[in-house]
């Protein structure tokens, strides 16, 4: 009796030294759920969802202190995605934050530029180049249509254009009908 | 262990052949555009030379409208992949936007050349004496000379040989396997100029280090097989094998016919490379011969003008930009009945809705139909899981499995039952009892997979740059601070500061004074 007490209350420490080592030694240092929202979310950066950044509204869902339908450039599709990863029902787009619209980009007028950076300073991915009282410019490939930057801009020289493939590539339309065949038996 | 196994396998290559899984057996309708010798036709009145010829990049004009030109002058140049050279003497009319030879049958960037007539040629540079030149001048000169592969896929010759330059290739294999029905360039190649093949393959062996050369053809080239082996090139060769296959459709496919050679598969995502070999269509072979020995440049290729809707189908020696309408008139025109121009075979081949596009160097058939010859429209049904395009498919996929997939978007299990080894070969919708467009749906799908790979990219490149940008900010943030509560530690350390100011006084006070006990100078004081 006593001997089987001593062997399980034995067992019973050196398990809980093994599990307290090994919670120490595979500690995961950020919550993996955050990660994998944050996959999902399309990196734009813009903010409309309340939150400054796509990380902080991928913490904020999993702290469940957003909801996961007020992403506007990740629209239905990443709406969707969300709710596949939570386990909830997916819902439509929240207005508040947004439209769903096609990716954009920005454009700086240069002749109108007066140099004074505060685009770059609100440009949350770094794609402006430039310098005080120097033109600035935009690297179109690296901006994610945010928009972040139009409104501290003191001249409005700063549009919005569309995002194209430069240069455009024909891309194959999804199959509609079948077509004729060629007889060779 | 297992290397050198597949080594000694690769390099038996040809000894005895394999079968690949799947394929279909076609009817062939080769003879009809093999009746008589090919030849040149008349020059056009006007050549419409894309800049657009290769996979990979538009090439740059290098030309203006209204300059001279002479017959093989470089006229667009694309730094990795390859050159389009000029393929008469003229003058350059224009540079417009114009009807490619593309599945899109979108018009693209241009070189419109009136041609002068006179055929006078720039100056070529040949490397007559290719035995003593290195690989790499080898390689250098194909480039110049704006090779691609013939065979229709037009990768770029001189990428796939510094690939294969750089690992171990034992064995150059051509690939004179034309499966596709209709078709019948490479053939008439093979038969009316053995040599210029033979040594372009001995120049092409030189360039990559290899031993052997296996030239594959169809066991059905009976002409073919006597015109090789009779040739005077082939008697003083040594290692050259030509090696006849059984004729079952993908066989011309470069992994099917490594396959069917070596009994080995290409591995996904590899390269024949990989297994120490590289293949090349004849038709490359031949025009590396012309560019080495000659130095001309690659400005001609054998065109097939055949089908039930041409009047006298046959062969061409064609300059690129030739419009296909100006080819077709000189087989004597279309006949009545004809329904549709295709550009390349029966099963791989886009349907043109415009015969002013011009031969490019991916133009290896125009063929023209009659309605005799398609059947007719029929409804697509669903899939009713037959599993025939499984049966018949040579990369061993599960089409039905990747249409469900494709059609409703699930990009992931796609991926998974490897959409990427599709080689678009056209078996599974010719054998689909429900009329499904599998093909079609696997090129969207293709293309799909790779904008979500580019879209992937650019999200992963902008949450790096706010990622940066973050620690960047928050770093300096940081130090700023420090900074502050450095600075306020100092002011309020009013004392320790007086204290400072007033050591620093004694000393200089007790350096300036001469000391009397001292002997020279003293040791420094540090206060």
């Amino acid at each position: 009796m006593l001997i089987s007490v001593l062997i399980l209350s034995a067992l019973g420490v050196a398990f809980g030294l093994g599990l307290g080592w090994a919670a120490l030694r595979f500690r995961v240092d950020s919550d993996p759920l955050v990660e994998k929202i944050d996959a999902l979310l399309p990196q734009t950066q813009c903010g409309q969802c309340g939150y400054p950044g796509c990380r902080p509204y991928a913490e904020a869902i999993s702290r469940e202190e957003a909801d996961i339908n007020q992403c506007p450039p990740g629209g239905d599709t990443g709406i969707r995605a969300l709710a596949d990863l939570l386990g909830r029902e997916p819902k439509p787009l929240n207005p508040e934050n947004g439209d769903e619209t096609p990716k954009t980009v920005v454009l700086i007028d240069e002749s109108r530029c007066i140099g004074c950076t505060l685009c770059i300073q609100a440009c949350p991915v770094d794609a402006i180049v430039g310098s005080t009282k120097l033109m600035h410019t935009v690297i179109r490939s690296e901006c994610t249509g945010c928009n972040l930057c139009l409104p501290p801009c003191p001249v409005d020289c700063i549009e919005i254009i569309a995002a194209e493939e430069n240069p455009p590539r024909w891309h194959r339309p999804r199959p509609q009908t079948a077509p004729d065949r060629v007889l060779l038996q | 262990m297992i290397r050198s196994r597949q080594i000694e396998i690769t390099q038996a290559a040809g000894q005895r052949t394999h079968h690949f899984h799947g394929g279909v057996h076609l009817r062939h309708n080769k003879k009809i555009s093999c009746q008589d010798p090919v030849e040149r036709p008349p020059l056009p009145g006007l050549l419409v030379v894309p800049l657009l010829q290769h996979a990979g990049d538009m090439a740059e004009a290098l030309v203006r409208a209204g300059d001279k030109l002479l017959k093989g002058q470089p006229i667009g140049e694309c730094q990795p992949c390859t050159t389009v050279h000029s393929p008469v003497s003229g003058f350059v009319e224009a540079l417009e936007e114009r009807p490619m030879s593309h599945p899109s049958g979108q018009p693209g960037p241009c070189v419109m050349i009136r041609p002068d007539g006179k055929e006078n040629w720039a100056e070529l540079n040949p490397l007559s004496d290719w035995q003593n030149a290195s690989p790499d001048s080898l390689i250098e000169q194909i480039r110049n000379c704006g090779l691609a592969g013939l065979g229709g896929a037009v990768f770029p010759t001189h990428a796939k040989m510094r690939d294969g330059r750089d690992r171990k290739i034992h064995t150059l294999i051509l690939n004179g396997v034309e499966c596709e029905p209709y078709i019948s360039c490479d053939e008439m190649l093979m038969r009316e100029q053995p040599d210029k093949i033979i040594l372009g393959a001995r120049i092409l062996r030189r360039a990559l280090g290899a031993d052997r050369v296996v030239i594959a053809i169809e066991d059905q080239m009976g002409a073919v097989h006597k015109a090789l082996t009779g040739s005077a090139e082939f008697a003083t060769s040594e290692n050259v094998a030509v090696v006849k296959v059984p004729t079952i459709y993908p066989e011309g496919g470069e992994r099917q016919l490594i396959q069917v050679l070596t009994g080995l598969e290409v591995p996904l995502g590899g390269r024949p490379s990989n297994l120490g070999l590289v293949c090349q269509n004849v038709a490359t072979a031949a025009a590396v011969a012309e560019a080495v020995i000659e130095g001309k440049p690659l400005i001609e290729r054998y065109v097939t003008v055949t089908g039930n809707g041409i009047s006298h189908p046959r062969n061409f020696r064609a300059l690129f930009g030739t419009p296909i309408a100006h080819l077709v008139d000189c087989c004597g025109g279309y006949t009545a009945d004809v329904a549709r121009l295709v550009v390349g075979g029966p099963m791989m081949g886009y349907p043109l809705d415009n015969d002013s596009a011009p031969v490019v160097k991916a133009s290896n058939c125009v063929l023209a139909l009659t309605r005799q010859d398609i059947a007719a429209r029929q409804p697509e049904m669903p899939c009713i899981r037959c599993g025939e395009c499984a049966r018949v498919c040579p990369a061993m996929l599960l089409p039905q499995q990747l249409h469900l997939h494709i059609s409703n978007e699930l990009w992931k299990p796609t991926q998974e039952f490897g959409l990427e080894a599709c080689i678009e070969c056209g078996c599974c919708d010719y054998v689909c009892p429900s009329h499904i467009p599998l093909v079609d749906w696997f090129r969207y799908g293709k293309v799909e997979l790779r904008k979500r790979d580019l879209e992937s990219a650019a999200t992963e490149l902008a949450r790096k740059r706010f990622e940066n940008r973050e620690a960047r900010l928050s770093r300096r943030e940081r130090e700023r601070s420090e900074k502050m509560t450095r600075r306020k530690q100092m002011l309020q350390d009013k004392t320790t500061q007086q204290d400072r100011i007033r050591a620093s006084i004694q000393r200089a006070e007790r350096k300036t004074r001469p000391n009397p006990d001292a002997q020279g100078n003293g040791t420094p004081d540090d206060a």
